[in-house]
């Protein structure tokens, strides 16, 4: 455990934080951008990773555990919404035989 | 904390008592644990205790919010009895995700750590995406539960963000820990810390869907079932907004001056953009919807001008909207079913057949619209209150033009119930727990709105 704390601060701080804005950036624009709901999953996916390694940073260089658990909260939270986000999609797969949120304009005013 | 207890494992036993078809006992048992929830909850009056390593503190405050939102989950599941059963035989399922989300709410109004708000706001949010998209076959109810979904993570990542970059700046989730830190700072933030203050507003801001992040809102509320979305517009909302204020007096209260702008540039486009597209909408739920994003837009004002009163301010309002809410669309249900149409012109001379149902709405709309002698006044009043004795008056006043145009919306259906014709003679038939909801509901509203020292004064 001690070397990988280690290893972490082999790298400066800023780089992680300007890594995991990027990744976050990206997730965002993929939101915002692909209209296949399986892409647009994805990318909420990396927005949590994105999370998930800044977290892991911070806490490595803070030496303060409690940013690591917050991880692990997030994983098992997002494994939860995959099952949930799935299946909706598969519901909305059967109905409409499509899974483009374009396709999803019914609701509108 | 025996509240959360409670709930989880009756919602448990519903499960079991789905399995075993004993579907008559489903709402009368979760009713009782409801009540015996709240029995506990006001049991802990005034002791302040801390749960799990400081992670919830159930103070005062997180009391009060949870009364409220169990009393209203309590006023939903009566009017659940015959309502479920037309979507699916698995009505267990159906109270149980609802007391599961209730549980999160729970964790939401009473958190102490960022952790807790996160995994409060995800155990209320995936149970609801469940229950947006009941209506397998029906298209409008899997596009709400799609909607709410992507949006509701793409929310929670913002959220996360924030408390990341929070958590960098302070070194931990505990809000007393990152208060103490903001305090010694006398005012002064880094940047870093700012950024994340500003990602959780954002992400806040979806959860109680303010303008500009509130499109979501009104396709979820359209789409998704009648009961689920009186439940997403009180429960989901009040909870939200706890949740929301709490971050501020625990934690942020020493930064606010530098989110003012942010924060009142919010609640004014909320307001405006909810009060002047609901005008346009020409069904009862879309209105309602949109009715929704101005209240969320008044409770902003209340995080805005924050102070001593502002929790109470919000409290205040919150069981004004709450109740007006649900009577609401109690009664819209009922016209759905009978006139299978939820457009304005299905209340035309509901006043004529339904006198006593037309009389609720018309107090729950004037509730609503913040009349005199209903909750709802007392509500807005209390939160201009707090603004113009901190000096928001250019924004109380654009809130108080607003509330004058949504006078217009409101009336609307009453205009529709007592001035115009019905298209046929037939009666709508409640239930006798119906009947008490919307008793309940009048009764309160009046009784708040004349008596609002009742309330006023516990925070």
């Amino acid at each position: 455990m001690e070397t990988i704390v280690q290893n972490i601060q082999t790298v400066p701080l800023n780089n992680y934080i300007i890594l995991s804005s990027v990744l976050f950036v990206i997730g965002v624009l993929g939101v915002m951008i692909r209209r296949n709901a399986i892409i647009v999953f994805m990318s909420i996916e990396l927005m949590l990773n994105a999370v998930n390694l800044l977290l892991a940073a911070f806490s490595a260089f803070r030496g303060d555990p409690a940013g690591q658990i917050f991880v692990f909260f997030i994983m098992a939270v997002a494994a939860a919404e995959v099952a949930v986000g799935l299946a909706i999609i598969v519901m909305i797969f059967r109905n409409t035989r499509s899974i483009d949120i374009n396709f999803l304009n019914r609701l509108k005013g | 904390m025996t509240g959360i207890i409670i709930i989880s494992l009756i919602a448990i036993v519903i499960l079991f008592l789905g399995l075993y078809k004993l579907d008559k006992a489903i709402v009368p048992l979760a009713v009782a644990a409801l009540l015996a929830a709240i029995t506990s909850y006001a049991l802990a009056w005034n002791t302040n205790i801390y749960y799990f390593n400081n992670m919830l503190f159930v103070d005062n405050f997180a009391i009060l919010f949870s009364i409220l939102t169990i009393a209203t989950t309590i006023l939903i599941l009566l009017l659940s009895p015959g309502y479920f059963e037309k979507i699916s035989s698995n009505v267990a399922e159906y109270v149980a995700l609802i007391l599961f989300s209730l549980v999160g709410v729970l964790c939401m109004v009473s958190y102490n750590n960022f952790s807790m708000l996160f995994i409060g706001i995800e155990i209320m949010s995936i149970s609801m995406y469940i229950m947006a998209g009941i209506r397998k076959k029906d298209l409008a109810s899997n596009e709400a539960a799609l909607k709410y979904f992507l949006m509701g993570s793409f929310a929670t990542g913002f959220l996360l963000f924030g408390i990341a970059l929070v958590y960098g700046f302070t070194g931990s989730f505990n809000l007393e820990t990152i208060s103490t830190l903001v305090m010694e700072s006398g005012g002064q933030a880094a940047a870093l810390f700012v950024a994340g203050i500003l990602f959780m507003i954002v992400g806040m801001s979806f959860k109680v869907s303010a303008a500009p992040f509130h499109f979501w809102a009104p396709d979820v509320y359209d789409g998704a079932p009648s009961l689920v979305t009186s439940y997403m517009s009180s429960v989901v909302k009040t909870a939200s907004f706890a949740a929301f204020i709490r971050m501020f007096i625990v934690a942020f209260a020493g930064v606010i001056h530098i989110f003012t702008p942010t924060l009142w540039a919010l609640a004014a486009i909320t307001i405006i953009v909810g009060n002047v597209i609901a005008l346009y909408q020409d069904t009862f739920k879309r209105m309602l919807a949109y009715s929704s994003i101005s209240h969320a837009g008044y409770m902003l004002i209340a995080i805005l001008a924050l102070g001593p009163d502002s929790g109470n301010a919000i409290f205040y309002y919150a069981v004004a909207y709450s109740i007006a809410s649900v009577s609401a669309f109690a009664i819209l249900i009922k016209v759905k079913a009978l006139k299978n149409s939820e457009s304005f012109d299905a209340f035309n001379g509901l006043a004529k057949n339904n006198p006593k149902s037309a009389l609720a709405l018309t107090i729950s709309m004037c509730s609503l619209a913040g009349i005199p002698l209903t909750a709802g006044f007392f509500g807005k009043f209390f939160i201009f209150t707090i603004a113009i004795n901190q000096g928001f008056y250019w924004l109380v006043g654009l809130a108080i033009l607003n509330a004058v145009v949504a006078f217009w919306y409101y009336f609307r259906v009453i205009i529709a119930m007592y001035m115009k014709s019905p298209s046929s003679d037939e009666k709508i038939e409640y239930g006798f727990s119906y009947k008490l909801v919307l008793w309940i509901a009048a009764i309160a509203t009046l009784l708040f709105g004349l008596l609002p020292g009742i309330l006023s004064g516990l925070l």
